[in-house]
């Protein structure tokens, strides 16, 4: 296995269904402000995504480009985190969501601006500038309507515990995990959690949300082994274009 | 061939400063600091242009414009290389650029992280509406002496 195609696979198609999770909004968002900062995050995220994916299709070297990538692969061949491809549910689940992937991006991105391989630290310095203030953004949003009514604050609740089992597999180290950090491209996840722990509990303090119980964590994601049933309806609607008409350009 | 002994590198960024933002048509694109590099050479001219925000749909439209106005200054060879490293930062806009931008309304970055004042009454007295705004590159602020709302342009 080609472990440096995995793990560029795993950066960008994190941010490429996350990408096109946030862009659902666009147009049906509950307030234009909200509309537009959706739709701009998720052009950040895609904007990522082509860099990402545009070197995973580099190093493996077999003529497909970051839009192939993107478009002509199947499921089982994505490798996100689950939790960036369940749907988004209501506004308060989409913030949430936001919030635990950017307090991982964070001090991950940071720590990938270290690696040892040149590419992967310099699209790591051009994302981190964005995830910056989608973590500032991301972390206001949640305190607002967690610390707000009682009817908001249950929502945000809900979220997060229909997310936390999600939030695991951020940490869980693999065997392309190890191979990554043996090579000096990129720490382990693991070394990750407690910057994502304090981050967190700060946040969700504030925003009188509880921190679910339950160490319990959803995998096979970021493997491929095992996605939600979401996923393949995402993919259909994401790259109906490209299936029905391959190759095609605007 | 020799194909840009006519051309010094000088001239090509004259050129370049005849091309607009596309978003912001009072900058060009010189002014906004995504020009990092000029040259001139053999086989042509190669101008390196670094994204401002990774998503952003105007750099494609910022090479094609590029490309435009050079070859209306008779250069037949060119390319317009991309470059992500440094990453691009609001320090690079110029000063000419942040003195435009006020004058057409969109209050210019500031380290601190938000407008010194409003580029319509210059009143300090504003406030945030929302992070994001009609650009990526861009916040959503109002003035709460002349109640106007105003873009500005965020500092990365
Ligand atoms: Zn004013």
């Amino acid at each position: 296995m080609n472990h440096l195609f995995e793990f560029l696979l795993r950066q960008g198609d994190n941010v490429l269904v996350l990408g096109h999770r946030t862009s659902e909004w666009c147009g049906v968002a509950p307030a234009l402000e909200e509309d537009i900062a959706l739709a701009n995050t998720a052009l950040d995220l895609i904007g990522q995504t082509q860099l990402w994916l545009g070197y995973a299709a580099e190093v493996e070297g077999a003529g497909r480009s970051a839009n192939d990538l993107a478009y002509q692969r199947d499921v089982y061949d994505f490798r996100n985190l689950l939790m960036l491809e369940v749907p988004n549910d209501d506004f308060g689940r989409t913030l949430m969501r936001q919030f635990l992937f950017d307090a991982f991006q964070v001090p991950w991105l940071t720590a990938l601006l270290q690696s040892d391989d040149q590419q992967v630290a310099d699209i790591a310095a051009k994302s981190l500038k964005e995830a910056l203030y989608h973590l500032d953004r991301s972390s206001e949003t949640v305190i607002m309507l967690g610390d707000g009514t009682e009817h908001s604050n249950a929502r945000m609740q809900a979220a997060l515990n229909y997310l936390f089992p999600y939030a695991g597999e951020m940490f869980a180290d693999d065997a392309t995990d190890i191979a990554m950090d043996d090579s000096g491209v990129a720490p382990l996840p693991s070394a990750m959690r407690a910057a994502w722990t304090q981050t967190v509990e700060k946040v969700l303090g504030e925003a009188c949300l509880t921190l679910p119980d339950t160490a319990f964590a959803h995998s096979g994601g970021r493997t491929g082994f095992r996605h939600t049933e979401h996923l393949g309806h995402m993919l259909a609607t994401m790259q109906t274009l490209q299936r029905s008409y391959p190759g095609a350009t605007w | 061939m020799v194909v840009s002994a006519d051309f010094t590198e000088a001239q090509i960024w004259a050129w370049l400063e005849e091309v607009p933002d596309p978003e912001i048509p009072v900058i060009s694109v010189v002014d906004l600091g995504v020009i990092r590099d000029v040259a001139v050479d053999q086989n042509g001219v190669t101008v390196t242009i670094t994204p401002t925000y990774s998503g952003c749909p105007a750099m494609a439209v910022i090479a094609l414009d590029i490309k435009t106005v050079l070859a209306m200054h008779g250069i037949k060879q060119m390319t317009v290389k991309t470059q992500i490293a440094p990453p691009w930062t609001t320090d690079w806009l110029s000063k000419k650029g942040r003195a435009r931008l006020e004058d057409y309304g969109i209050a210019p970055p500031q380290a601190a992280g938000g407008p010194v004042r409003c580029p319509h009454c210059k009143s300090t007295q504003v406030e945030k509406v929302s992070q994001f705004g009609s650009t990526p590159c861009k916040a959503q602020w109002r003035c709460t002496t002349c109640l106007e709302p105003f873009d500005y342009f965020k500092c990365i």
